[in-house]
């Protein structure tokens, strides 16, 4: 029972990281390589300011949040706005270069070493059958469910969420309903950029922080999000809690040197056998 | 069909028997070998990248996987060095066409991600697989090539074989820049709907480019292995995968010469800058995303584009 608890904990972490990967693809068309470093960013905003300037957690959480937006925004206009030709080769390889960038500043200005971030509460573990769970995890829990469904709401319900969608369907139908099409790609990479920071903030207390954190966990999200299938909200919950529980109930059964291999494997067995993933639509080919 | 041009093997020859005449330093030397392999690595996924269009982040894997073979086979079962090259060739095609056979039916995102889960696998197996590879601490004693009575463990020899070796690639190359495969891969690459319908079996084809690519770069990771006689698993990562993406941009995409420009750049870059080790990475981000937003076609595009202007 307590690879159930644990599992539960990243794979909270998963859903919210698959979360920004599918923002982004349900309005561009786009895999962001380097949706990862957003997490880490996280990470590392929440470790400069409740732990080096010690501001209150309640005021550091949503200021790392929103500092992340805005380096999405500008990662929007530096990165992708530019590139010429915008084929599909040219914007994987221009996310990968921008991951490149982001994970090297990092080191630059935080160094190399791991941080520690510290607890944003005092550490309380609460019995439960089976096993124990600290009020840590059950904070990341709560939180990544609230944070996925207030991002629900944002999606179908606000006048920009339906434009997002709306830009997804067809770009230049919507550009003529009147759409900027232009801002709601900015803004979809700003967005997932918060939610990335948010998961980075909320597992920061309970993994550290390293620079090239990013790279590792920004492919669990993927893993996470294409085996819910790429593009569907909820199936990006459910594929990140799926992965977090496979990846904790590997680790008691094999060695744990191999648990970082298991969401490898589950990126190549669904691309293998269902590539539209397990709650996905399978979309008609554009020739 | 146009015409075969020489001159880019022959100036490569012409530069490394320059390099080799008047260098005497053994490290120069060394430094010259690795930057062969690099820009040899480069050039695979170059025919890949370039002309078929299969974005492929997991070339290190194929490396590594041929520097093992090679290295296990030499090291812990005392084989002579030059059978395992063929071992190496077949091993990674074998495993790149069942890998290929079922990722190359993906596209775009899909393949980038697969192929790199891919080489990431590997890398945790080279690490975790101890009682073959030696884990993370590396494999070592991995012999000399030899054969014919002539010898390979010096630092010169080695640069003579791996120069003879690299301008025969390199003429090969040019062959097949003009023969009608280039034209069948680069047809594939602007419409793969459309090659089908002209009678194409493109995923037939792309499995066995993406194979036989496999397969080279494994025979490079043989060389590899060879040359500096201790592997482990960091040289493998995914790190150099997208080195290779960065040198084969950098380079030029679709240009036979690119993936040897860009390995040179590139691969100078850590010897030039050996101060600044801790802005090699950002050396290489900052000039692939350059590339990739201003200079389509990379250094060789922008050089054949000013050459055809001139004339």
């Amino acid at each position: 029972m307590q690879f159930l608890y644990s599992g539960l904990t990243g794979g909270s972490i998963y859903a919210l990281v698959a979360l920004g990967y599918n923002i982004i693809y349900n309005t561009t068309g786009l895999i962001n390589f380097a949706q990862g470093e957003f997490v880490m960013l996280g990470g590392m905003l929440i470790y400069t300011l409740f732990a080096v300037f010690g501001m209150p957690f309640i005021i550091a959480f949503p200021l790392a949040v929103v500092t992340a937006l805005i380096v999405g925004l500008l990662f929007e206009r530096v990165f992708i706005n530019l590139v010429r030709v915008k084929s599909d080769i040219n914007l994987i390889t221009v996310t990968i270069a921008a991951s490149i960038l982001l994970r090297d500043f990092a080191m630059h200005i935080w160094g190399r070493d791991t941080v520690t971030v510290g607890e944003f509460m005092p550490v309380k573990s609460i019995e439960l059958p089976g096993g124990v769970i600290s009020n840590q995890s059950i904070m990341v829990i709560a939180v990544g469910a609230c944070i996925a469904f207030i991002l629900h709401l944002f999606l179908k319900r606000s006048k920009y969420g339906r434009a997002m969608r709306a830009c997804f369907d067809d770009m230049t139908a919507a550009g003529i309903c009147g759409i900027n099409a232009v801002m709601v790609r900015v803004m979809s990479f700003g967005v997932a950029a918060a939610v990335g920071a948010a998961a980075g903030v909320l597992i920061s207390p309970i993994t550290f922080v390293t620079y090239d954190d990013g790279l590792m966990i920004g492919l669990k999200g993927f893993a996470a999000a294409i085996l819910g299938g790429l593009g569907s909200f909820w199936g990006a919950v459910a594929g990140g809690i799926l992965l977090g529980l496979l990846e904790s109930f590997a680790a008691t059964i094999m060695p744990s040197g191999y648990k970082d291999a298991i969401a490898f494997v589950v990126i190549l067995l669904i691309l293998f056998v269902k590539p539209a993933g397990l709650f996905g639509k399978r979309m008609a080919k554009r020739v | 069909m146009r015409k075969i041009n020489p001159f880019p093997a022959l100036i490569a020859a012409f530069i490394l028997a320059a390099v080799g005449l008047t260098v005497e330093n053994e490290y120069y030397l060394g430094v010259a070998v690795i930057i062969m392999i690099h820009a040899l690595n480069a050039t695979g996924l170059n025919i890949l990248l370039g002309y078929t269009g299969i974005i492929s982040i997991g070339q290190a894997a194929f490396f590594g996987i041929g520097a093992y073979i090679s290295g296990v086979l030499s090291a812990t079962y005392g084989w002579n060095a030059l059978l395992t090259f063929p071992v190496a060739f077949m091993g990674a095609f074998i495993i790149a066409y069942i890998i290929g056979w079922p990722v190359l039916r993906l596209h775009g995102h899909y393949l980038a991600m697969a192929t790199l889960g891919f080489g990431m696998i590997i890398y945790i197996l080279m690490n975790e697989m101890d009682f073959i590879t030696g884990g993370p601490s590396g494999l070592m004693g991995i012999g000399d090539i030899e054969f014919f009575g002539l010898y390979f463990g010096l630092d010169q020899a080695y640069f003579v074989l791996m120069s003879v070796y690299f301008v025969f690639v390199l003429f090969m190359l040019e062959l097949f820049d003009k023969s009608f495969l280039h034209y069948k891969l680069k047809f594939i690459k602007s419409s793969e709907s459309a090659s089908n319908s002209y009678g194409l079996d493109t995923v037939q084809t792309k499995l066995l480019v993406f194979a036989f690519v496999a397969g080279f770069t494994a025979v490079n990771g043989s060389l590899y292995a060879f040359f500096v006689h201790f592997i482990s698993p960091v040289s493998f990562s995914l790190k150099y995968s997208i080195e290779l993406v960065a040198m084969a941009t950098v380079g030029g995409l679709g240009y036979i010469t690119g993936g040897v420009i860009g390995a040179v750049i590139l691969g100078l870059v850590p010897e030039l800058f050996a101060s600044a080790e801790d802005y090699e990475m950002l050396i290489y981000g900052g000039l692939l995303a350059v590339c990739v937003m201003f200079v389509p076609g990379g250094i060789a595009g922008t050089l054949s584009r000013l050459r055809k202007k001139d004339a």
